[in-house]
This record gives C-alpha cells, sequence and structure tokens, in this order.
C-alpha cells in the first residue's frame, strides 16, 4: 500500500516537472508558441528547451545536494552552500574574469563554468582540511563559515582592483539560467544521475543516523568512509549547478522541505523527492523570471528567494521545529 | 565478555585505566559510579566504538578483530533516551521504518528487507506491544511507546547481548517497570544484559554489579553479595545506606 502512494507521488512530481518543462519550451517573451514544427525550432529546440531542462537539472541538483546536507547534518536549515562552495565557485568565476586579458589559455580552457565548478570543490576541500577532516559535522560546518568568509574577502579583493566585473560578479551570484546549452545540460544529466544512483543506495545511513551516531555505527555501517562519499556527492552535485546557474538563492534550502510531508521519512525517498522538488522550483522561478515582467527579464535567484522564502515563512508559522511555546 | 588490562584514553587523559573484567553470560551486569566514573565511556568501549588499549574480547575472540557487521551482529546497542530522539523538523521515519533499521547488519546495500528481515520486525513490534503504533512517525510518539519502538530496534537485531546506555532516563516510574519487565524476558531469552545506570535501586536488581570510580575499578560482584552492598556504600563515601524493601534492595541518601 505505501508503495503505491510513493509511486502515486512520484507520478505526481513527474507530470508536473514535464508540464513545467513544455511550458518553458513553448512560452516565449511574446506568448506562448503552440506549433513546435514551425518555423522558429531553433529557438525552441537550441534556445528554450535546453534552458528549461537545464534550469530543472540544476534546480534538481541543488534539490539533491539541501536534502544530503541536512540530513547529514541533522540541520533543517543546512543547505548545500554551507561547505564553501558558494563562496569557492565565486571566486573561481571572479578569478577567471579579472586575468582573462593576460590570455592565458588554460583560463581560456577553463572558462567561466570551468572556473566555477573547481572553485566549489577548492572551497570544500579547504573547509575539510581546516575542518581536519570529515568527522566532526560542527567542526565541519564551522569551517564552511570561515572559508566562506576568507574566499569571500578575496573575492571582494577582485572587485575592489577591477571594479568593471562587479556587474558580471552580481549577475553570477543573483543565478542565471539564459545562457544554457545542450553540453551543460548533458553535464548536469551524468553527474545527477551518479549523485541520485549512488545516494539511493546508501541512503540507509542517513536514516540511521536519525537514531543517533552512536547507533548508527553499531549497526555495522562504515559511517567515516560513507560520510566522505556523501561530502563528495554533496560538493559534485553544488558544483556542478553552480557552474551552470551561478547562485541561485533558496533551492537547496528549500526543496527538502517542500517535499518533506510526501516522504514519509524515508530518506531514500526523501532525496529522490527532493531532487525533483528543486527542479519544479528552479524551472518555476525560471518561467515567472521569463514572464512576469516580460520582454523583461529578472533574474531566477530573485524569484527562488521570494517563493522559497514565503513557503519557509509559511512553514515556520505552521510548524514549532522543536521549540518550546 | 572479558576485557584484560582495557584502558581508554582521550588525548593524554586517561578516561579508564587498566580494567580486569569478567561479564557473565546470560545474565544483567550493570555499571555504576559516580559522575565521570567512565561508566559510558566502558559501554561505548564494549560496543567498539571507543579505541582501547589492552584486551576486549568476547567468547575467546577480541573485539578489534571482528569485522563490523559481525559484531553488530554479536551486540546491539541502545542509546540514552535523549540521544535516540529524533530531531524534531518533520522528517522522522514511521515506527516500522525504525524497526527494520536493527536489521541492516543482515541487508546487503543492493537488497531490500527480506521477509525474514519482515517477520524478525513484526516479531519484535508485537514482543514490545507496539505493534498497532507500526505506521506512526516516531518523533509523535509518547516518551513511553518510543522506548518501547526503540526497544524493538534494539531485539531486532537479533543479538546475544544487549547494551544499554541509561535505558530508564527520562521515564516515568510505570514505564521504568514496564522497561524492567522486558528487560527480564530478556533474561529468561538467555540473551547477557550490559546497562549503565544512575539509579542505584536500579542497578541492584542486575545479578552483576561493576562499580567504576575514577575511571578505575572499583568492585565487581553479585548484587545480593553483602561484600558489594559494601563496597557500594564505600563508593559513594558513606552517603548511602542499603535497606531491603521486600524482595529488592534499595539505596537512601544517608
Amino acid at each position: 500500500m505505501q508503495k503505491n502512494y510513493f509511486l502515486a507521488k512520484l507520478s505526481g512530481l513527474l507530470i508536473l516537472s514535464t508540464i513545467l518543462v513544455l511550458l518553458g519550451t513553448l512560452l516565449g517573451s511574446t506568448g506562448a508558441n503552440w506549433n513546435a514544427l514551425g518555423p522558429d525550432q531553433t529557438i525552441l529546440f537550441d534556445i528554450r528547451l535546453p534552458r528549461s531542462l537545464g534550469a530543472y537539472l540544476a534546480g534538481a541538483l541543488l534539490g539533491l545536494a539541501g536534502g544530503i546536507a541536512q540530513s547529514l547534518f541533522r540541520n533543517p536549515l543546512a543547505d548545500p552552500y554551507l561547505l564553501g562552495s558558494a563562496s569557492g565557485a565565486l571566486l573561481g568565476v571572479g578569478s577567471i574574469l579579472c586575468f582573462a586579458y593576460l590570455g592565458n589559455s588554460w583560463l581560456e580552457i577553463i572558462g567561466l563554468n570551468g572556473g566555477a565548478f573547481l572553485g566549489a570543490l577548492i572551497g570544500v576541500l579547504a573547509s575539510l582540511l581546516l575542518a581536519g577532516g570529515y568527522r566532526s559535522s560542527l567542526r565541519l560546518l564551522l569551517s564552511g563559515v570561515v572559508i566562506s568568509v576568507i574566499l569571500g574577502a578575496a573575492n571582494s579583493l577582485f572587485t575592489f582592483i577591477r571594479p568593471d566585473l562587479f556587474q558580471s560578479i552580481q549577475s553570477f551570484m543573483l543565478g542565471n539560467t539564459t545562457l544554457m546549452n545542450w553540453s551543460g545540460v548533458a553535464i548536469m544529466a551524468i553527474a545527477l544521475f551518479l549523485c541520485l544512483a549512488i545516494t539511493s543506495i546508501i541512503s540507509p545511513v542517513l536514516d540511521a543516523l536519525s537514531l543517533g551516531e552512536n547507533t548508527a555505527r553499531t549497526l555495522g555501517l562504515p559511517l567515516d568512509q560513507l560520510r566522505l562519499v556523501f561530502i563528495g556527492i554533496l560538493a559534485l552535485a553544488t558544483g556542478c549547478a553552480v557552474a551552470q546557474t551561478g547562485l541561485v538563492a533558496f533551492v537547496g534550502l528549500a526543496a527538502p522541505h517542500l517535499v518533506r510531508k510526501l516522504s514519509g521519512g524515508r530518506q531514500r525517498v526523501q532525496l529522490i523527492f527532493s531532487c525533483l522538488g528543486g527542479g519544479i522550483l528552479l524551472l518555476g522561478s525560471d518561467l515567472i523570471a521569463r514572464t512576469l515582467f516580460a520582454p523583461l527579464e529578472i533574474p531566477v535567484g530573485i524569484v527562488t528567494a521570494v517563493l522559497g522564502g514565503l513557503y519557509l515563512l509559511v512553514l515556520l508559522k505552521r510548524t514549532s521545529f522543536g521549540g518550546r511555546s | 565478555m572479558k576485557t584484560h588490562q582495557l584502558s581508554i584514553y582521550r588525548g593524554p587523559c586517561a578516561i579508564l585505566t587498566d580494567l580486569n573484567l569478567n561479564i557473565p553470560q546470560g545474565q544483567w551486569t550493570s555499571i555504576i559510579g559516580p559522575n565521570g566514573a567512565g561508566k559510558s565511556s566502558l559501554l561505548q568501549a564494549m560496543a567498539g566504538l571507543l579505541r582501547h588499549t589492552g584486551s576486549l574480547s568476547l567468547e575467546g575472540v577480541e573485539l578489534s578483530t571482528m569485522t563490523r557487521k559481525a559484531l553488530a551482529k554479536k551486540m546491539a546497542w541502545l542509546d540514552q533516551q535523549g540521544a535516540s530522539s529524533p530531531e524534531e523538523f518533520g522528517d522522522s521515519l514511521s515506527v516500522y521504518d525504525t524497526v527494520m533499521l536493527g536489521r541492516l547488519p543482515y541487508q546487503g546495500w543492493l537488497h531490500l528487507p527480506s521477509e525474514a528481515d519482515h517477520i524478525s520486525v513484526e516479531k519484535v513490534l508485537q514482543q514490545t506491544d507496539a505493534w498497532h503504533l507500526r505506521y506512526r512517525p516516531l518523533q509523535q510518539l509518547s516518551g513511553g511507546e518510543r522506548q518501547r519502538v526503540l526497544l524493538a530496534r534494539l531485539l531486532a537485531v537479533d543479538s546475544d547481548i544487549l547494551l544499554m546506555d541509561e535505558p530508564l532516563a527520562n521515564l516515568d516510574p510505570p514505564h521504568q517497570a514496564d522497561f524492567l519487565k522486558w528487560q527480564g524476558n530478556l533474561l529468561a531469552q538467555g540473551k547477557t544484559l550490559v546497562t549503565v545506570l544512575h539509579e542505584i535501586h536500579f542497578a541492584l536488581r542486575a545479578d552483576h554489579l561493576i562499580m567504576l570510580n575514577k575511571g578505575r575499578l572499583h568492585f565487581q560482584g553479585s548484587s545480593q553479595d553483602p561484600r558489594t552492598h559494601q563496597a557500594l556504600i564505600e563508593l559513594f563515601d558513606g552517603r548511602i545506606r542499603l535497606e531491603k524493601l521486600g524482595n529488592d534492595w534499595v539505596a537512601i541518601p544517608s
């Protein structure tokens, strides 16, 4: 009976996802175009479809990373950017932009997307190094905060030295899906498949952790090694999404909460639904960003922040979060 | 289970020093001592959760040579009630899924729970009177119900040795009585119980007492032995006295 409910909920989320992708492909700045085989095929299949799929996949990656962060650190306010990945990605983009005038071939090969990805990974690695490993969640979280501040300061230095870069960096910080292409979609699809497959296999660890670390260890689980695998997945998923769309706010934080009531507590289901919820939230926000003041577009990060923030406020009103009243 | 010259260090500080203990099989052993005596550390070492020096063996096999899964099947662990409470942000597992976690040592990564796992979970939920709660989220249960479910999770491991860290903490007297009744059932099944207890009168119901003080063994022996009672009074600097109430001994502050 429970399995059927799971399938029903999964089908519902997948149908909603498909509708949003179709809408994203057909809706343009001048309204809907229902004739997909008409003269605007290039716009539909080379611009709007990869943009819709890309926004969806980036949201799914952030939703998955947010779900992992919240379960791994047992903190409902944890988000994928906690471990220094956001400030690292920002610094990566800042570095590429700042030194692009040198004409170095390596910088051209890496590009902005590669810079963001490498920066995100370096940010997470620096947090791990500063924390002296991955065994203490609290040390790791605090190290993430410290690394974020340090890398953020370095990035501010770039904009101080090169004020002309401010707008580009600001655009990256607000999130952007307009330049999505098929290669970006393919990279994110592969990353999502890998991350989701591994996460689904090892997710019982997160279930066991809900009973306390000692209990989880006495169930024969290689907790330390699997925690490192989760951190690796978190870094990969965040890095891939940020590299393609910039720092989209709130998706990783809000998506797991959006679907929490549907999952019934099982982490495997929760993480799959977080993925779908993240995709729906980011693609839905992208549609609003494109159409609300069409033909003018607003940055998608502003819409996700407003939508995600409003939802969390509603959730806060309805839930005690363990507080005593 | 036996220990020889067992010591545990946290950094340069010794938490436990040179413990030579014998935990009798099929009996209830209770570890007691003042705050900071090293009771929980000893229990954690027995569960393979803390690194130690010296020997800690189970049926003649050194614990450190056993694989994680083998150890998990031999010994089950029940955390303190507070430590086992799920964080309250709405993602609590159902009672059934919580108890199924006890079957993890028997499951492969790519396998769903087997028929035997489901039968085992149903059996322990019936045994602890919690079968009717199986679809409820753990966090929505009362303290007593939750403790029953966590006990079921412990039993689902189907191990011979059960290690419990302050299982009676945060339980009201009727639920403490229930818990003691289940402990009696487990002993009747031939299980070996090792508990850390703050409540001396409950500890005195155990078959065997291990008294720790400042990381060292103060005394070990049968809970009915007058020498054990004398050692217990000395452990608390003569600030308690023991009196018999019916069939049970009770400790009264003096």
